[in-house]
């Protein structure tokens, strides 16, 4: 049986649900948002990831009709959204400060906006009760915002927004103010509720481990540019650039000379080593011989042994400086001869004392011709 | 028993300064008229001993309480001197609300400069001012000359000396104490609330009723309140810009004292205001509690 696998971007024929054509938005002399071109998919659950400043809650905030932007189209469902101001836009939102009135109830917050379409009294009592059970709220239906915990606050935020069944529901930054363990609950659980929902979500995070749990593709974003858009595994093992990949998790880049070689490139690195040997370029990057690029490595990828391993196509000598140790993991901090650090992360599969390296030992780095990815240096 | 002298300090400043002089205003209130100085017996007298004590407390009676329920008088006096204040109340409210809110949308930058000139007026003399009213509202006044001179009346407006004077003066008087208030409360609120109505479906005028107004309903008590209370015994600008036909009870009690030199009659008078005046300043107090209490 064939697994049904959700990447309507795939698909030339599925219609996008939202469109961003050339939009560039200026604030001023700054430009938060530099001629960008994008597509979400109806179901989607797509994040925009990048530092502060990077224009992510910009493009969030023109998608909810707060700001107009300076030059481009926006189009949500086909249809142009120029003229149409935030109360008429089939999109709510869900506010980083969740913007809960605080006159209000529970109940009446998350009636807000039903009673706005006046819709009769019993639907209106079925949709709320409906919003308070998805999520959990019902005990709470008469406090008033001040009197429920943070958790609370984001759920009532949460149900408030998705009450009006809208076809899109973007999140500020919605786990921000939330402690660690509940925001990572809290991921699954906003997971569960589009699913369930099936409404397309656009979450604007600067949390990269946020933006890989939840979402079904990315954007990466820098100074009010997309520089990658993929899905997280994508994003994670085939980034297009340093900045990607040095943004997402951590990694060890190497600069060097590219020359074509075999079925992939030699990469010269250092004065008098072997040239280190990679099959994977970026996408669409394919470097002339000589021309400087960046080999992007996971340390997760990167072996690590006390002698000198065989069969394996790059294998550095060093020398332990560092060590973190994680529990689980441990990161081992190796400089190679010539001043390059190198990461390297292992399983603690056996335990610490019979562990046969440690700080100042040499050992041998190593990984394979597929781990690394070429970059534009 | 640090706290105990933490408390100690404003409850001996309002011991000094509210709590003894009350207690001598109704000492005075429960006494008679006397021709002596002070105009009014029976005085305690420490050197009779126990008899002076007894003959002092046997002194005092509710005559002068009895006396303001015979004249209509002072009854007529409380009323009206309540009309105009929840009338001119009311004035300042539907005035200052519009200068708050104008205030608190304006620019960061301007704020500043703004509430410089709400404060101004504060740094002339109150009686000056209200004398400039009689300048500006007169018959030969500015006004009125401004008016004819725009050729909108051909008669000159009757304003000095009646209660449309008093509003005037009582709103122009009271302005800041109902503007800082509301400014305070509107400052506070959250812009993404605004954003939140609009995206929940609100029009800005329907986001402004649903969320702005009832937010900045404690802004607005608190307002109604700094101008009601003194508003109620107002003296100085009934005296000067109502005329005679203009009833508060401030100038009644100004005449008791001073023109009847009636001192336990005026002090009946203004026991009698306090007690009226106690409602709201309880109901005030309240606000504030529960102000407080939902701002944690």
């Amino acid at each position: 049986m064939e697994q049904h696998v959700f990447a309507p971007w795939l698909n030339p024929d599925e219609k996008p649900l939202i469109q961003f054509k050339g939009v560039t938005k200026r604030f001023g002399d700054f430009t938060a948002i530099d001629n960008q071109t994008l597509d979400i998919y109806a179901k989607e659950f797509f994040a925009l990831l990048g530092p502060s400043g990077c224009g992510k809650t910009t493009m969030m905030r023109i998608l909810a009709g707060f700001e107009q932007p300076t030059e481009g189209q926006i189009l949500i469902g086909g249809k142009d959204m120029r003229a149409i101001p935030p109360n008429e836009r089939p999109v709510n939102m869900m506010f980083q400060s969740y913007a809960l009135f605080p006159h209000l109830t529970v109940w009446e917050n998350i009636a807000f906006g039903l009673k706005r379409e006046g819709i009769p009294k019993d639907q209106l009592n079925a949709r709320v009760e409906e919003m308070l059970r998805l999520t959990r709220l019902a005990k709470f239906a008469k406090r008033k915002p001040h009197q429920i915990s943070g958790g609370q606050r984001q759920r009532v935020a949460l149900a408030r927004s998705l009450a009006k069944a809208p076809k899109l529901l973007l999140l500020d930054e919605p786990l921000g103010a939330l402690d660690k363990k509940l925001r990572q609950e809290t991921q699954f659980e906003l997971m569960d509720i589009q699913e369930k929902t099936g409404t397309t979500f656009v979450i604007v995070t600067h949390d990269q481990e946020e933006a890989m749990t939840v979402a079904s593709r990315v954007a990466v974003m820098d100074e009010g540019r997309i520089i990658q858009v993929a899905t997280p595994a994508d994003i994670y093992e085939a980034p297009s650039s340093v900045y990607v990949a040095d943004f997402i998790g951590d990694v060890n880049i190497i600069q060097g000379t590219a020359l074509k070689a075999g079925d992939g490139y030699d990469i010269a690195w250092a004065e008098g080593r072997a040239p280190l040997h990679s099959k994977r370029e970026g996408d669409g990057f394919s470097p002339t011989n000589g021309a400087s690029v960046a080999l992007a490595i996971r340390p997760e990828k990167v072996s690590i042994s006390a002698e000198q391993p065989s069969g394996v196509t790059n294998a550095v000598k060093g020398r332990i400086i560092d060590i973190a140790y994680l529990g689980n993991l441990s990161t081992y901090h190796v400089e190679l001869e010539g001043g390059q650090m190198i990461k390297a992360q292992t399983a603690n599969t056996r335990r610490l004392s019979r562990r046969s390296y440690t700080w100042e030992d040499e050992v041998w780095v190593s990984w394979t011709d597929t781990a690394a990815v070429l970059l534009e240096g | 028993m640090r706290k105990f002298a933490l408390i100690a300090l404003p409850y001996t400043w309002l011991v000094l300064l509210f709590f003894v002089p009350f207690l001598i205003v109704l000492k005075i209130s429960l006494s008679d008229l006397a021709l002596a100085r002070p105009p009014y017996a029976p005085q305690l007298d420490l050197s009779a001993g126990w008899q002076g004590i007894k003959d002092f407390f046997g002194g005092l009676d509710f005559e002068n309480f009895i006396w303001l329920t015979t004249d209509d008088l002072y009854w007529k006096a409380y009323l009206s001197s309540l009309k105009i204040a929840v009338i001119s109340t009311l004035l300042t409210l539907m005035v200052g609300y519009p200068m708050a809110y104008g205030m608190a949308k304006a620019p960061e930058e301007w704020r500043p400069a703004m509430m410089m000139l709400v404060i101004l007026p504060f740094s002339t003399s109150f009686l000056i001012r209200v004398y400039s009213w009689m300048g500006i509202l007169s018959t030969e006044g500015y006004l009125n000359q401004f008016l004819l001179g725009l050729g909108l009346i051909s008669e000159p407006l009757m304003i000095l000396n009646t209660p449309v004077a008093v509003y005037i003066g009582i709103v122009y008087t009271y302005l800041p104490f109902m503007i800082l208030p509301i400014y305070a409360a509107l400052d506070k609120l959250d812009g993404s609330l605004l954003e939140a109505a609009e995206d929940l479906g609100c029009s800005r005028f329907t986001a402004f009723w649903l969320v702005t107004f009832p937010l900045s309903r404690s802004g607005m008590i608190a307002g109604c309140f700094l101008v009601f209370i003194p508003a109620l015994g107002e003296f100085v600008i009934p005296s000067l810009l109502g005329g005679s036909e203009t009833l508060m009870i401030g100038k009644v009690l100004y005449e008791e004292f001073f023109n009847n030199r009636d001192w336990p009659v005026a002090s009946a008078v203004a026991v009698v205001l306090l007690l009226i005046l106690i409602i709201p300043i309880v109901l005030f107090q309240r606000n504030q509690q529960k102000e407080r209490e939902a701002g944690q």
